[in-house]
């Protein structure tokens, strides 16, 4: 389908208009995240833009955009997994409960502890799925062995797959179906107790079964949790995500209230995206 | 059927009969090579061959209960220098090898892969029999680790890297530190062809001779002492099979037989340990 140039910038790559937008502090909502024109480069080449967002407490927000945007470098830089990424640098500053996480002196393995994170595809260790989920609570110590039955069981009701797997608990993960990974994996970071949950496209793997319900489980988990969800699925975005931001080459074009993005975008390219004239 | 097609046909059956024929050559080697030492070594085999040490020449009876022990005790502790040091290697070369230390090492592994074993055990005379001014059976240990340990770093590295990459992330994200992700997820995860490796190692280095012919050097009483020249099953081989006496040739037969029955039970316990089973990587 061609674009018209007038109307949505370039979508075959090139860099579009790139004005800095202002940060979107939701009424009502403390933040959890705040990203401070945030850049990164992977070697010479820049994948974000001075990103600048407020990401806001026990709500599900959403990224969407066309794939190669940036979402997920954006995603993995808030647990700092660009770490051991050869050739990768920052600028601008993330702030999880408004300290740095680059201040020197984070403990990363503790701010990775509070950050949850889910993948693409399931990645189950090959245990079975009681260690699979006694894996993060093991090793930051956060209870007791006696504790920690209780502890796994709470993560997997948590993760909504207790029902399925209370008999096969001393089966390999990878013996589960793929909806049930993935929900397995969720156990096993919610097992750690974080504070936010980032989920990278976790149902891009899946069926249409299994994705709704993970979905259903995202919505009774931003009670407590903070969730940060990509997603290609801008239909998805629009059933769960209480705020939704649209990347776009590497800029955050446009962030607000899923309904005003979904409804009334402020931004030419976020209404082309999202009504389906190019991605 | 078109001319193309049968000739397709032709070719695809006249490939599979080629193939059929060269794998059954390469299995029929070790069936004659199984079938003779049977043949000849099987009637040789008793009670007395397993407990016995060897008799003087020119009698009859005796054993080869020093060469066993002594090929148990001269593999056993090669693997103990060997396999830490190789698995570690292997290791580190996966996880962190990417850099400048990790082509060197990598270098050096294949370059020692194809050193030959007699170089490998004239090394081992040099640093450990001259200064200890003794043939040892730990002079023996040390030219086959040295000979197992490049294996082992390329199997392990091997393992190691077939192990996804979204394992490592996931233990990452739970907040594991990389050195731990390491153990604890990623050579946990490739154990099982860790250890195949480990074995198929032990199992090449327990046949070797030549390291061990001016290093453990042989021994005709039995011995448990690791300082001193000790017997082993490839030594009493090459000195009964050259050797003038019948006898001596008979016992030869035998010994190559149980060294054989050995190695075999090795490999079979790598296969066992390989079979499928969650924590496989294969």
């Amino acid at each position: 389908m061609s674009v018209p140039e007038a109307t949505v910038g370039r979508p075959d790559g090139q860099t579009p208009k790139a004005e800095p937008r202002g940060v979107v502090q939701p009424p009502g909502q403390p933040a959890a995240l705040e990203s401070q024109a945030y850049s990164f480069w992977y070697g010479p080449t820049q994948a974000l833009h001075e990103i600048n967002c407020t990401i806001p407490r026990n709500a599900i927000t959403a990224l969407i955009g066309p794939s190669g945007c940036g979402k997920t470098t954006f995603l993995r830089s808030v647990n700092r997994m660009h770490d051991l990424t050869p050739g990768a640098r920052h600028s601008g500053d993330i702030r999880l409960d408004n300290a740095s996480i680059f201040a020197p002196g984070t403990d990363v393995v503790d701010l990775r502890r509070r950050i949850g994170m889910v993948f693409q595809r399931p990645n189950p260790f090959p245990k079975p799925v009681y260690d699979n989920v006694a894996y993060g609570p093991r090793l930051n110590r956060l209870c007791s062995d006696r504790e920690l039955p209780d502890r796994v069981e709470r993560a997997l009701r948590d993760a909504a797959l207790w029902d399925e797997v209370q008999d096969r608990l001393r089966e390999p993960g990878t013996s589960l179906s793929g909806g049930q990974q993935q929900r397995l994996c969720i156990a096993r970071a919610l097992a750690n107790e974080p504070e936010l949950l980032l989920m990278d496209e976790p149902c891009s793997a899946l069926d249409p079964l299994a994705t709704q319900r993970i979905e259903e489980l995202l919505v009774e988990l931003k009670q407590r949790y903070t969730i940060v969800l990509v997603t290609h699925n801008m239909q998805q975005a629009a059933r769960v995500a209480d705020f939704t931001g649209f990347f776009y080459v590497g800029h955050l074009v446009e962030f607000g209230e899923t309904n005003q993005l979904f409804t009334r975008p402020a931004d030419e390219r976020t209404e082309a995206y999202i009504t389906g004239r190019f991605g | 059927m078109s001319s193309r097609a049968l000739r397709r046909h032709l070719i695809s059956r006249l490939m599979t009969a080629l193939v059929v024929v060269l794998c059954s050559l390469a299995v029929l080697a070790l069936v004659l090579i199984m079938g003779n030492l049977v043949i000849k070594g099987a009637s040789s085999i008793d009670w007395a061959f397993f407990t016995k040490s060897p008799v003087p020449a020119g009698q009859t009876g005796g054993g080869v209960a020093n060469a066993i022990v002594g090929t148990g005790i001269i593999v056993g502790l090669a693997a103990l220098i060997g396999v830490p040091v190789g698995v570690g290697a292997g290791l580190y070369l996966a996880e962190y090898g990417s850099g400048k230390l990790g082509f060197i090492v990598r270098f050096i592994a294949d370059v020692l892969n194809g050193t030959p074993s007699i170089v490998v055990g004239i090394v081992a005379w040099t640093f450990v029999v001259r200064p200890m001014h003794r043939f040892s059976a730990l002079a023996g240990s040390v030219a086959l680790a040295v000979l197992m340990i490049p294996m082992l770093a390329r199997t392990t590295e091997e393992m190691v890297r077939l192990v996804p990459h979204s394992l490592r992330e996931a233990a990452l994200a739970l907040g594991y530190p990389r050195w731990r992700t390491s153990l604890k997820v990623v050579a946990r995860t490739a154990l099982s062809g860790i250890v195949t490796g480990c074995l198929v190692g032990i199992a090449r280095v327990a046949g070797e001779t030549a390291p061990l012919l001016f290093t453990a050097l042989g021994n005709l009483n039995f011995t448990l002492s690791i300082t001193q020249p000790m017997q082993a099953l490839s030594l009493q081989i090459y000195v009964y099979g050259t050797g003038p006496f019948e006898e001596w040739h008979r016992l030869a037969w035998a010994s190559a037989l149980v060294l054989m029955g050995l190695v075999l039970s090795i490999s079979l316990t790598a296969r066992w340990v390989t079979r499928e089973r969650h924590g496989s990587v294969r």
